[in-house]
C-alpha cells in the first residue's frame, strides 16, 4: 500500500468514525466536537483529490464558522440558561425508512456512475481557474449567492434588533 | 526539502514526519525564550528586575526550570468535568497553532508545504484554536471558564473579519495566495517590501496588527483570561503541563501572526540590504528576527495599555476596524489599478 492509500484510508476512517460519534453521542456537545473531526476528514479527502482551495474553504466555513457558532449556541442554551437539549430518538420507523432510501440511492449512484479515473499526476494550481470561472462563466450564480447571504444577514440583524427593543 | 530528506531516511513517511517536525526546532526554543523575555520586558517596564537567579546571567534558565517543574506537577482533572474533552483540549489547541506553521516560508529553501492557498489556509486552520478554547471552557464545568470561552469565540469570530480583509488587501496587491511567491516578490532592498509599495498597505498593516492582537488574545484584547474578572478565564481549572500547553499555544500563535505579518508586509526572509547578508540561512535569521521584533512590540503593548471592556472591544471591531478595512481594501485595489 502506498502512502496515498494509507492517508486515504486513515482519513476515510476518521470521517466515518467521527460521523458515528456525531450521531450516537448522548451529549450534544460531544456530537458537536466530533463533527469537527468529520469536517477535518472531509477536508483531507479534498486534499487527496488535489482540490486544495475547496479543502481550505471547507475548513474555513465549516470548522471556523458554522461549528464555532453551533457550539456557541449549544453552550449558551445548556449551560447558561440551563435548557435541556433533547437527545432521545423519535420517529424511528420513518427515519429508518428515509435513511435506507437515501443510502440505497447513494449506493445505486455509486455503482451506476461511470467513474472517471484520472491518473495520479501533479496538478496545476486550482485557485486561478476557480477565480477566472467565478468572474466569467459563473458570475450570475456567484452574485445571486452573494445577494442571498446579504439578505440572510440583514434578516438576522432585524431579528436580533427586534428582540432587543422588546426587553 | 522532502526529496533531500528522503535520500537519507529509509522510508518516505519518515522523511515527511521529519519535514513536518522542522518548525518545532524554531518554535520550542522560541517559546522558552519568549516567556523569559516577556517577564524581563514587563519587569523592566515596571522598574523591576524580573527573574535574576536561575542559571546565573539574568535568570536565563528560568523558563527551563519552570517547564521541568510543570512536567513534574500532579495532573489535576476536576471530578465534575468532562474528562475526555478536558484532557484533549490543550493538545487540540497546540495542534491548531502548529498546523499553521506548515505554510510559513522560514527561508527561501524551507517551507512546510508549497500550498497555492497558503494565506487562506492559515486563516482557516487557526480557527481550531478557537474550538479548543471553547472545548476547554465547556469541559472544565466552571462558570469562569465558560464565560472566558464565550468571550473568546465572540472576540475571535468578530476580529477574524478585519484580519481577513487586511490580508486580502495584500492578496489584491500581489495577486497570489502563495506565501512563498509573496516572499519572492519582495526580493531586493527594503524598498521592495510590500509595506512601502502602496501607501494603503501601511494602513492595512496597522489593521492587521491590531486585529491579530485580538486573534491571539493578547492585551489589550485578553478578555478570555482577564484575571481581574474571570480568575483565569478558560484556563482556570488547568494546571501543570496541560496549562503549559495553553501557554505554548499562546506564544506559538504570537509567533505565527508575527511571522505572517512579516511575510505579508515586511519582506519575509529577504534581507533589508539587498544581496548583503542574504541566503537560505540568513533567511531564517531575518524571518525570526522580524518575528521577534513584532513579538517585542506585542509585549510592549501588553505592559502599556489597559484591557478593553467587552462592549468597547466589539465597538472597536465592528464600528471602526471593519469599515476602515473595507474602505482600505477598495483603495488598495484602486492604487494597484492606477499605478
Amino acid at each position: 500500500m502506498d502512502l496515498y492509500a494509507i492517508f486515504f484510508y486513515f482519513f476515510g476512517l476518521l470521517t466515518v468514525a467521527s460521523a458515528f460519534v456525531v450521531v450516537f453521542a448522548r451529549n450534544i456537545v460531544h456530537s458537536a466536537f466530533a463533527l469537527m473531526f468529520t469536517f477535518f476528514g472531509v477536508a483531507a479527502l479534498y486534499v487527496l483529490l488535489y482540490a486544495d482551495f475547496i479543502a481550505v474553504t471547507q475548513l474555513l466555513v465549516y470548522v471556523g464558522g458554522i461549528l464555532v457558532l453551533i457550539i456557541f449556541g449549544v453552550m449558551l442554551t445548556t449551560k447558561v440558561f440551563s435548557v435541556e437539549v433533547k437527545t432521545g430518538t423519535l420517529n424511528v420507523l420513518p427515519a429508518t425508512l428515509f435513511t435506507a432510501i437515501i443510502a440505497g440511492m447513494l449506493i445505486f449512484v455509486f455503482y451506476v456512475t461511470d467513474w472517471n479515473i484520472i491518473p495520479d499526476q501533479e496538478w496545476d494550481t486550482t485557485v486561478y481557474g476557480i477565480g477566472a470561472l467565478l468572474v466569467n462563466d459563473f458570475i450570475l450564480p456567484m452574485q445571486v449567492a452573494g445577494v442571498l447571504l446579504l439578505v440572510a444577514m440583514i434578516g438576522a440583524v432585524m431579528m436580533a434588533a427586534r428582540e432587543r427593543s422588546k426587553s | 526539502m522532502v526529496e533531500t530528506l528522503e535520500q537519507f531516511l529509509p522510508h518516505p513517511l519518515l522523511a515527511i514526519i521529519m519535514h513536518a517536525a522542522l518548525p518545532m526546532v524554531i518554535v520550542f526554543p522560541y517559546v522558552l525564550f519568549a516567556v523569559w523575555l516577556e517577564r524581563k520586558v514587563s519587569a523592566h517596564m515596571q522598574d523591576r528586575l524580573g527573574p535574576m537567579r536561575t542559571g546565573g546571567w539574568h535568570g536565563w534558565s528560568q523558563t527551563i526550570a519552570d517547564m521541568i517543574k510543570m512536567i513534574q506537577k500532579e495532573d489535576i482533572v476536576p471530578s465534575r468535568s468532562d474528562k475526555f474533552l478536558f484532557k484533549f483540549a490543550p493538545f487540540l489547541a497546540f495542534m491548531g497553532a502548529y498546523a499553521a506553521f506548515a505554510v510559513i516560508p522560514f527561508s527561501s529553501e524551507y517551507i512546510g508545504a508549497h500550498l497555492d492557498v497558503g494565506a487562506f489556509y492559515i486563516l482557516a486552520v487557526t480557527s481550531v484554536v478557537t474550538l479548543s478554547i471553547l472545548m476547554a471552557g465547556w469541559a472544565s464545568n466552571n462558570k469562569w471558564s465558560l464565560l472566558g470561552a464565550m468571550r473568546t469565540s465572540a472576540q475571535i469570530v468578530s476580529y477574524e473579519v478585519p484580519t481577513v480583509v487586511a490580508v486580502l488587501s495584500v492578496i489584491v496587491a500581489t495577486g497570489t495566495l502563495n506565501l512563498m511567491t509573496i516572499s519572492e516578490m519582495q526580493t531586493g532592498t527594503i524598498f521592495n517590501w510590500l509595506i512601502f509599495s502602496n501607501p494603503f498597505l501601511l494602513i492595512a498593516f496597522v489593521l492587521y496588527f491590531i486585529s491579530s492582537l485580538a486573534e491571539v488574545n493578547r492585551t489589550p484584547f485578553d478578555l478570555p483570561e482577564s484575571e481581574s474578572e474571570l480568575v483565569g478565564g478558560f484556563q482556570t481549572e488547568y494546571s501543570g503541563m496541560r496549562w503549559g500547553m495553553f501557554m505554548l499555544t499562546e506564544y506559538a500563535d504570537m509567533l505565527l501572526v508575527s511571522l505572517l505579518g512579516s511575510v505579508l508586509f515586511f519582506g519575509a526572509w529577504n534581507s533589508p540590504f539587498g544581496d548583503f547578508m542574504s541566503g537560505p540561512v540568513w533567511g531564517v535569521f531575518w524571518m525570526v528576527s522580524k518575528g521577534m521584533f513584532f513579538i517585542f512590540v506585542m509585549m510592549w503593548l501588553r505592559w502599556t495599555l489597559p484591557r478593553l471592556r467587552v462592549d468597547q472591544l466589539m465597538d472597536v471591531c465592528w464600528k471602526y476596524l471593519i469599515p476602515i478595512a473595507f474602505i482600505n481594501l477598495v483603495l488598495v485595489a484602486l492604487w494597484e489599478m492606477l499605478f
